[in-house]
């Protein structure tokens, strides 16, 4: 049995304490937004945050996220609108985050397999840094994107750092 | 090379069967079968790729897949602006795999361009009757979708349905068409006044057959096409909701983990899988001919499951081949024998022996996996005499058929469910068709869906690889550092007309194929021959340049008097990348440039060497005639796409081959391009206004060159096999001037 919430929802699942966090959201419960992408933690495509930080799902066993909250990418809206709401800034186009409208504004997405990832990996690290230099951005963020979207990928986000 | 009887007869078959036109393909009217299978309600079909409901909400139906290419959004710009419809009220929709949505235009395009590339001959043969196989063909490859299906189909669709609207109109007005004009989904009489909706006007066109021949607009008059309209997919792609084939969900599915014979072609012996089978969730293990799977009710359980699973597999004869026995193989056979022919000019043995200079070079690249993001799935659901499918897919017809086949059920009686492709570049064409097999097969052992999923070791192992291919070059130059001769020997196939051919003016020239077969499965690899040949050609050109002491630049030019077209997009590049200008210590631009799939593309690399003695990309500067742009942003990103593909195979990409398997495993060892390594990439877009070329492939082959060219300027090192990360560059004072 494990216990967390994912984007706000409590959610208990009776599987082994070793399956990863990954196959738990896509296999168990059905939230097929995460990636699987390499199973190694190599390519990024199932980063998810714990707690507001990047981690890749694919190797992290769903014990260890026992009490914890979970944002896959979702909830990446909702929480954006939650957060602007409280601000009284809500309007309907404001759902989107502010990394996922970078993203609509640049054309970043080719296939979009590996988004879902990049995004969650780019919020993570705004949410900590708002103005990473390009050295920050490089070690920062190592998602394989096989379309090569990267150079879109530094224009979104240079769109929203100071 | 080798045209086969059967190529003959198709494309003659073709040629002489009035069928080239490709709106015409499309008659009888096609939408008549459409309004009878797709549409409900009062939503009607005018033409079979556009829908219009009494709302005036337009939706299109775009035959190819969406893989990244932006292609639901470009196809859709063109029949959209043919139709005059307002874009706000328009919907892209994936076409269903029936026959109705085959991409004859595409099959017509290529039988009147090539005869039939390989790839697609061996899909068309396989349907036979020729002729009448075409009609199963759903794919998107070749680079091919906007300029055929595009060019042929979509436009004529639109044009015809807006004919059909303004004809409808005039008769409820008693005016001469010719009085009324169109504009954002609606029909207007200027001298009364008077104007109705297509949705108003839906019902009474789609009575009509479509016109035999509508008229295009001209360029000037486009509103939709030449804009960079945002794309239509990537909201579902920013938000987690777009839905790709490895995501289809249902509670009673079942998953299942598979492992396939490591050497190629080899059969399943034996299996224990006792402790497998005492594993929580196990359903089934299931042997296959070539394979072992566990089938759970969790992929990941499946995954560990099979760890468990004891088994052995037939010994063959390639157990013991390395990658280094198939070099010495494809150097025997270069050495031993003169090949077929592919291309021959005047005489270049002649030329060799006249010449005042003679310089030889070997090259050589590896095999390559396609390693799409998305590993390769499908999910098969056998019930109540039917199946349905769910798969990424670069041709949903030809899966619907391959699992009609495999589970012995009629077509008709398997649907495929569209989703998106997570990548393709090849890997999901038909002929490629193990997952799908498999997953068939194990499918039908159960009656709910079975997900078989590849793990991304599979995928790296269990691919139709691009080939490796070694080319043999001598060149010969005469007193005053003219080329005279270009005399090529490369291992084959080939597989797509046309690659080893040069644009450049030489007078003796002969390129011939030798046999490259290996028990190592190929396939088509993004831009098909183009990547390995241009890496070859535009490497030697180099040489030649240097060797002749001309600057590389004026070398190619030089030698481009009878293509104005490639020496604008050369020139083009070349300026914008400040080429022959003052660089930063320790840079140089190495320059390539290569036609394909209809477009031509050049790119000028700027590179360093890094203290590890590995190069770095600091900006490509690339230029691209592909006749004109229907959405100039898409065709920069499948550009920058392009080029960041093949420099990840020039720069790390290498499949190689260990006791008759393949001996890497997962993203480590088989490398990529990351944001860290990413370039700058600079895009210029020639609108020549020639005949549509392609976008998807044509940037991915100049990049090796382009880079390889620059580091030689570095450090006075050719490199003449890829990876480059094989090679230890040593920074050096710069050899040339430029």
């Amino acid at each position: 049995m494990a216990t967390f919430k994912v984007n706000g929802v409590e959610h208990t699942v009776d599987v082994e304490a070793d399956m990863p966090l990954l196959w738990v959201l896509r296999d168990e419960l059905g939230m097929t937004g995460t990636k699987f992408g390499c199973g190694i933690a190599s390519c990024g495509a199932c980063t998810v945050h714990v707690n507001g930080s990047a981690v890749r799902s694919c190797v992290l066993p769903v014990s260890a996220v026992e009490g914890q909250d979970i944002t896959t990418i979702e909830g990446l809206a909702q929480q954006a609108r939650t957060a602007s709401t409280a601000v009284g800034t809500f309007t309907p186009t404001s759902q989107l985050s502010a990394v996922q409208q970078a993203w609509i504004d640049h054309q970043v997405p080719q296939c979009g397999y590996c988004q879902s990832g990049m995004i969650m990996a780019v919020s993570s690290l705004l949410a900590s840094n708002p103005n990473p230099s390009d050295a920050e951005i490089d070690a920062s963020i190592n998602n394989v994107c096989r379309c090569g979207s990267y150079p879109r990928v530094r224009r979104a986000i240079r769109s929203i750092t100071a | 090379m080798k045209i086969s009887r059967r190529r003959f007869i198709l494309a003659s078959a073709v040629a002489g069967g009035g069928l080239l036109v490709g709106y015409a393909a499309t008659r009888p009217s096609k939408h008549r079968v459409a309004n009878n299978t797709l549409a409900s309600g009062d939503e009607k079909f005018v033409t079979n790729f556009i829908k219009i409901d009494p709302d005036n909400e337009i939706t299109i139906y775009v035959l190819h897949s969406e893989m990244g290419q932006g292609i639901h959004t470009s196809l859709a710009q063109m029949a959209a602006d043919e139709l005059d419809a307002n874009w706000e009220d328009v919907r892209v929709e994936q076409a269903p795999a029936l026959d109705l949505y085959a991409a004859n235009d595409m099959i017509n395009g290529f039988a009147e361009e090539y005869g039939l590339p390989n790839f697609l001959k061996g899909m068309v043969e396989a349907l036979s009757p020729a002729i009448a196989g075409m009609a199963n063909l759903q794919i998107t490859g070749g680079s091919a979708s906007i300029r055929y299906t595009g060019q042929h189909g979509m436009r004529y669709a639109g044009a015809a349905a807006r004919e059909m609207l303004i004809q409808c109109a005039a008769e409820q007005w008693g005016v001469a068409a010719s009085e009324c004009t169109t504009e954002l989904s609606h029909v207007h009489h200027n001298a009364s006044g008077r104007s109705l909706s297509y949705g108003e006007l839906t019902a009474a066109a789609a009575e009509l057959e479509p016109p035999s021949d509508p008229v295009l607009k001209d360029r000037s008059q486009f509103n939709i096409m030449g804009k960079a309209i945002s794309r239509v997919d990537i909201p579902a792609k920013v938000d987690g909701t777009a839905e790709f084939g490895l995501d289809h969900h249902s509670d009673d599915m079942l998953y299942a983990a598979i492992r396939l014979a490591p050497v190629f072609g080899t059969k399943l012996v034996s299996v224990d899988a006792t402790e497998a089978l005492q594993r929580r969730g196990v359903k089934r293990v299931i042997e296959l001919e070539d394979s072992v799977a566990v089938v759970a009710d969790n992929y990941w359980r499946a995954k560990e499951a099979l760890k468990l699973v004891k088994s052995e597999f037939e010994s063959s004869e390639n157990d013991n081949i390395s990658s280094a026995d198939i070099a010495a193989r494809f150097d025997t056979e270069l050495a031993s024998s003169d090949g077929d022919k592919d291309f021959e000019q005047g005489d270049a043995d002649a030329g060799l022996e006249a010449a005042a200079d003679v310089i030889e070079a070997s090259y050589r690249v590896p095999y390559l996996a396609h390693a799409p993001m998305e590993p390769m799935n499908c999910t098969v659901h056998i019930h109540d005499g039917r199946a349905d499918l769910w798969t990424s897919t670069q041709d949903p017809l030809s899966m619907r058929g391959r699992v009609a086949s495999v589970a012995g059920l009629s077509e008709d009686n398997v649907t495929h469910h569209p989703s998106y492709c997570g990548g393709g570049f090849g890997r999901r064409l038909p002929f490629n068709w193990n997952v799908i097999d498999h997953a068939t097969k194990i499918a039908m052992e159960f009656d709910v869906p079975v997900k078989t999923v590849f793990s991304r070791e599979d995928d790296m192992q269990q691919d139709y690889y691009r080939p490796a291919v070694f080319s043999n070059f001598r060149g010969g130059l005469d007193a005053s550092g003219n080329v005279t001769t270009w005399h090529n020997r490369f291992t084959g196939p080939i597989q797509v007309p046309g690659a080893s051919h040069i644009p450049y003016a030489i007078a003796n020239q002969s390129i011939r194929v030798v046999d490259g077969e290996t028990h190592v499965p190929i396939a088509a690899w993004r831009s098909v021959d183009h990547s390995q040949q241009t890496f070859f050609i535009e490497s030697f050109m180099d040489e030649l340049a240097h060797r002749a002491g001309k600057n590389p630049y004026q070398f190619r030019m030089d030698l481009l008097n009878d293509h104005p077209r490639h020496q604008r997009v050369l020139r083009t590049a070349a300026e914008a990348a400040g080429y022959g200008q003052n660089l930063p210590e320790g840079h140089a631009l190495g320059l390539s440039i290569q036609e394909s799939f209809g477009s031509i593309c050049a790119q000028v690399a700027e590179v360093s060497i890094e203290a590890n003695g590995q190069p770095r990309v600091h900006k490509v500067t690339a230029a691209i005639d592909c006749g004109w742009a229907v959405n100039p942003d898409g065709v920069e990103s499948q550009v920058e796409s392009g080029i960041i593909f093949g420099l990840s195979a020039a720069l790390y990409g290498e499949i190689s081959i260990e006791n008759g398997r393949v001996a890497q495993n997962n993203f480590p060892d088989y490398e990529m391009v990351r944001m860290a390594t990413s370039p700058e990439i600079d895009v210029h877009i020639i609108e020549s206004g020639e005949a549509l070329g392609g976008l998807g492939e044509p940037a991915t082959p100049p990049i090796a060159a382009a880079v390889t060219n620059a580091i030689y300027i570095l450090t006075g090192q050719r490199v003449r096999e890829l990876p480059i990360r094989k090679h230890k560059l040593n920074p050096s004072p710069s050899l040339a001037s430029v």
